[in-house]
């Protein structure tokens, strides 16, 4: 695509996702942020098989205890093994976050592509439903909902997902209506193509970058959405913990016992900053115009 | 500029009496009655409390009762503090919860403001690196956790600020402000460096330096005007974000404002509290993000006919 000759010289003959990839890789900040990430997914996919305890199970005896080698970052005051707990935290915090954002991502998309598309009255009308929904304060209605209906985790991943679409309808149309002018989609449009393969063949391939990166920058905003209400304690319920709960029961416990809210919260802030710069990085790996430097 | 403004207005009052209606509607259709408590009410008792609360009046009675009482400001009883009205209750929470915001956004201007100007100016230098090296720490630490670490840090083991309260001991007010206004200030610092460094290479900065201008006439009389451009706007979704983030500090430092009444009421289920707060959340909302609209378009007047 980004096949460019300047006075016979062939200065890049990759792709956009290749050369992209190329300079992600140069990108250290994001390239650390990639890689904690990677560990993180395999360590909370493989929980139960690396936990050294079940996070329900509970050693009354013991109690709160602080690191040691049976425990290695201690355990709550119920006896539960800290690590573990995190471990199988990681799991629901993670999962929230890919499902709420995949939930985004599908209504966003299809939004903004039709908004986007099919323009005039469709359009203005799609445009301003979402200009009224932006100026309104979605995480009451999240609690609202949980509050009504249960603390359902399914419930949790559709509320938030279902807020978090907006900004991804408004980037789509904006892409999409940058697109419909090029002479592809005219060339596509006049051979016949259907609106549905239009979509699939034509414009998701190429918005896909953008769609990539805001995603990437929703995940950590979805993941602090869900530690805000566990924090609250409409989120997740006990004994199930996510790293929101776990920062509640380490803040309940801090003066006597500050191991149960450091090691969470350290774990927490330190996979938001890998999200962070995994998504500035691939923002400006893909587009570098767009970059702040 | 008025003509933006009446049309904002005529779209915000059906968009609030829609939010009106479907937040009452949904209260209705929640499982469970609001006095099913823990123990047990006879069925005499029941039907007094469904009367006096005006239950027993079909949904679209109801419906039609709490709407136009609403639009005379009354939010009926709470469910949960028999004698209190909503209203009331809002209205006793609501200057504390201000306050709190007022300081947290006075907090954020400056620090956020300051640094990211400075960022700018001096860009790519140490004066850059360490505010923007603070502002991830700040976007990326959570309110829920800033605000137990400072209470562990300036609280528990220095002993030199309050744990909790508001108005109660001298300082007690620091803690909660600060931890409230340092989220913002990390964004508001990146804005600004963003919309200062676009600025700063425009023609009509240039032209003032050959005019021989001081440089803290240009950056100050010149450059900030368009350069905080995107701080301005940026502060009616934050407002709407101070609210949520007024929950999580109005749990953590105990403090007897909006937020911790919303909360509170979120788990005693006291559903006329809820009803009424959300209501009234979301027109505070509403109106401050049209005047953040405004003051963007005001000082930007080549968006002033979009």
């Amino acid at each position: 695509m980004v096949k460019s000759k300047i006075k016979g010289f062939i200065v890049n003959n990759n792709s956009l996702w290749s050369d992209a990839i190329y300079r992600l890789s140069r990108n250290k900040a994001a390239m650390f942020g990639g890689v904690i990430l990677i560990l993180l997914i395999i360590s909370a996919v493989l929980a139960p098989w690396i936990a050294p305890y079940s996070y329900s199970y509970q050693d009354l005896n013991l109690g709160a205890s602080p690191p040691s080698s049976e425990h290695l970052l201690g355990t709550d005051i119920l006896g539960r093994d800290l690590l573990s707990r995190i471990l199988y935290g990681a799991r629901i915090s993670l999962l929230v976050g890919f499902v709420a954002t995949g939930v985004a991502l599908v209504i966003g998309v299809s939004w903004g592509i039709i908004a986007g598309y099919i323009g005039g009255k469709v359009d203005s009308i799609m445009m301003r439903i979402v200009d009224v929904l932006y100026g309104l304060p979605f995480i009451i209605f999240i609690i609202l909902l949980m509050v009504i209906f249960g603390r359902n985790l399914w419930l949790l991943f559709g509320a938030i997902g279902a807020v978090e679409w907006l900004t991804m309808a408004r980037i789509v149309r904006a892409q999409v209506i940058g697109l419909k002018n090029q002479e592809f989609v005219m060339a596509a449009k006049a051979m016949g193509v259907s609106n549905i393969s239009m979509f699939r063949r034509h414009l998701l391939p190429n918005i896909l970058g953008p769609i990539a990166v805001y995603a990437t920058l929703t995940i950590p905003q979805v993941m602090l959405l869900e530690g805000f209400l566990s924090f609250l304690g409409l989120g997740i319920q006990p004994p199930m913990s996510s790293w929101g709960t776990l920062i509640k029961d380490g803040v309940e416990s801090m003066e006597e016992y500050g191991w149960l809210l450091i090691y969470p919260g350290v774990t927490f802030t330190i996979t938001l900053f890998a999200l962070n710069f995994f998504g500035d990085g691939l923002r400006d790996a893909l587009d570098p115009k767009t970059s702040d430097n | 500029m008025l003509a933006i403004f009446v049309r904002r207005i005529l779209i915000a009052i059906p968009v609030l009496f829609a939010v009106a209606s479907i937040t009452f509607f949904l209260i209705k259709i929640a499982p469970g009655g609001p006095f099913d408590a823990d123990r047990a009410v006879s069925p005499q008792v029941l039907k007094n409390l469904n009367e006096a609360y005006n239950l027993d009046a079909s949904n679209w009675e109801q419906y039609l009762d709490y709407m136009s009482a609403l639009m005379q400001g009354d939010m009926g009883p709470s469910f949960r503090f028999p004698g209190r009205s909503v209203t009331e209750m809002i209205a006793t929470g609501l200057p504390v919860t201000f306050e709190l915001a007022f300081y947290a956004i006075l907090i954020a201007l400056v620090m956020g403001i300051f640094s990211g100007v400075l960022a700018a100016l001096k860009r790519n230098t140490f004066l850059d690196f360490i505010p923007m090296a603070i502002a991830m720490i700040g976007i990326c630490v959570p309110t829920f956790l800033m605000g137990p670490l400072l209470v562990l840090i300036f609280g528990i083991n220095l002993e030199i600020l309050p744990v909790s309260g508001w108005g109660q001991l001298p300082g007690d007010k620091i803690l909660p402000s600060l931890t409230l206004g340092f989220a913002y200030a990390a964004y508001i610092a990146r804005l600004s460096r963003g919309g200062m460094l676009e600025v700063l290479n425009q023609d009509f900065i240039r032209t003032a330096r050959a005019k021989g201008l001081t440089e803290r006439m240009i950056v100050i009389k010149h450059a900030m005007q368009g350069g905080l451009i995107p701080v301005v706007s940026f502060l009616g979704p934050a407002i709407a974000g101070l609210l949520a983030g007024s929950f999580v500090v109005e749990t953590i430092f105990q403090i007897p404002g909006l937020g911790r009444f919303y909360v509170e009421a979120a788990f005693n289920r006291d559903y006329t509290m809820i009803l009424g707060t959300t209501i009234f959340f979301s027109a505070m909302i509403v109106f401050f993000n049209l005047m953040s609209d405004l003051a963007a378009l005001w000082l930007n007047p080549r968006s002033r006919d979009l």
